[in-house]
C-alpha cells in the first residue's frame, strides 16, 4: 500500500496491460484475464498479486468467482503529490490537445 | 460489467470515516458536496452541492445503515429519468489504527452517463477524503471539471 508499491507495480508493461483490460471491461475473473493473453496462467497469478498488494486491484468474491476490479484511487494519491489544483485544468488541456492531434494523425 | 469497487486504506478510526460520509459539515471539506439524511434504513437521503445554493445532485434512499461499518444507498437522478443504481460503503479495521473503505457502486446498467461520471468522481473524492483524514489538506477536487457527484 505504500507508493513504492504502486510504482513497482506500474513499472511493468504486463501488469499496464492487465490494468487496460480491467479499465475495458472491470470486474473480471482470472479465466477471463488469461484469455487471448500470451502470459501463462501463473504468470498472470503473479502479477495480479502484485497489482493486489498495491492496491491497484480491488477483489470481491462473487460464489466461487473471485473477481478483479481496477482500482485507480492510489494513482490519484501519487498525482496529488505533485500536482497543485490550478495546475489541473491546464494539464488537462495540454493531454486533450495531444489526444486529439494523435488521432489526427492516424 | 457495470460495476466498480474502490478501496483505499486510512490511518483513522471506522468512526471518522463513518462521519466524513455521512456528516454535511465534514464531507464539504473533502468532497465540496455533501450527504443528508437521518441515516436510518428506510429513509430518504440527498446529495446536496455544498454552496449556499443546496441544489440536490443526487438523492435516494437509505437501504441499510450499521454505523460505522456498513452504509448502502441507492443513487438516483433528482428528476428520475433513470433507473436507479447502488452504492455501498463497507469500513472494517485493516490492521491496528488502519481503517479500510470499500466503496461498491453496482446496478448501473441502465445508465452509461452515470457510470461514465462516477468512475471519474469516485477516485478523487476517495483520494481526497484520505488527505484529509491523513494529513488534514484538502482541494476543491471539482474545481476544473463540472458537476460531478
Amino acid at each position: 500500500m505504500s507508493m513504492d508499491a504502486v510504482f513497482k507495480a506500474l513499472a511493468d508493461p504486463s501488469r499496464r496491460q492487465l490494468l487496460d483490460r480491467l479499465f475495458a471491461r472491470n470486474g473480471q475473473t482470472l479465466n477471463d484475464l488469461c484469455g487471448g493473453l500470451e502470459m501463462s496462467r501463473q504468470a498472470v497469478t503473479k502479477h495480479l498479486g502484485i497489482l493486489e498488494e498495491a492496491n491497484l486491484i480491488a477483489v470481491q468474491w462473487r460464489g466461487r468467482e473471485k473477481l478483479h476490479y481496477l482500482n485507480p484511487v492510489p494513482i490519484f494519491d501519487v498525482a496529488d503529490r505533485w500536482i497543485g489544483k490550478f495546475e489541473r485544468g491546464r494539464l488537462r488541456a495540454l493531454g486533450d490537445l495531444k489526444k486529439n492531434l494523435e488521432r489526427e494523425e492516424k | 460489467m457495470s460495476d466498480y469497487v474502490y478501496v483505499t486504506y486510512i490511518y483513522t478510526t471506522p468512526q471518522k470515516v463513518w462521519d466524513a460520509i455521512t456528516k454535511p459539515e465534514f464531507a464539504r471539506r473533502y468532497w465540496v458536496h455533501c450527504n443528508v439524511s437521518d441515516w436510518k434504513p428506510g429513509s430518504r437521503w440527498e446529495h446536496r452541492h455544498g454552496d449556499d445554493s443546496g441544489k440536490v445532485l443526487i438523492d435516494g434512499t437509505v437501504v441499510e445503515s450499521d454505523p460505522p461499518r456498513r452504509l448502502v444507498i441507492t443513487w438516483t437522478r433528482p428528476d428520475k429519468s433513470k433507473t436507479p443504481s447502488r452504492v455501498t460503503f463497507d469500513i472494517a479495521d485493516y490492521a491496528p489504527g488502519l481503517t479500510c473503505l470499500t466503496v461498491t457502486h453496482d446496478q448501473l446498467e441502465h445508465d452509461d452517463a452515470m457510470a461514465a461520471s462516477i468512475s471519474g468522481g469516485w477516485p478523487k473524492v476517495l483520494s481526497n477524503l484520505k488527505s484529509l483524514l491523513e494529513t488534514g489538506k484538502t482541494e476543491n477536487i471539482w474545481l476544473t471539471k463540472g458537476k460531478e457527484g
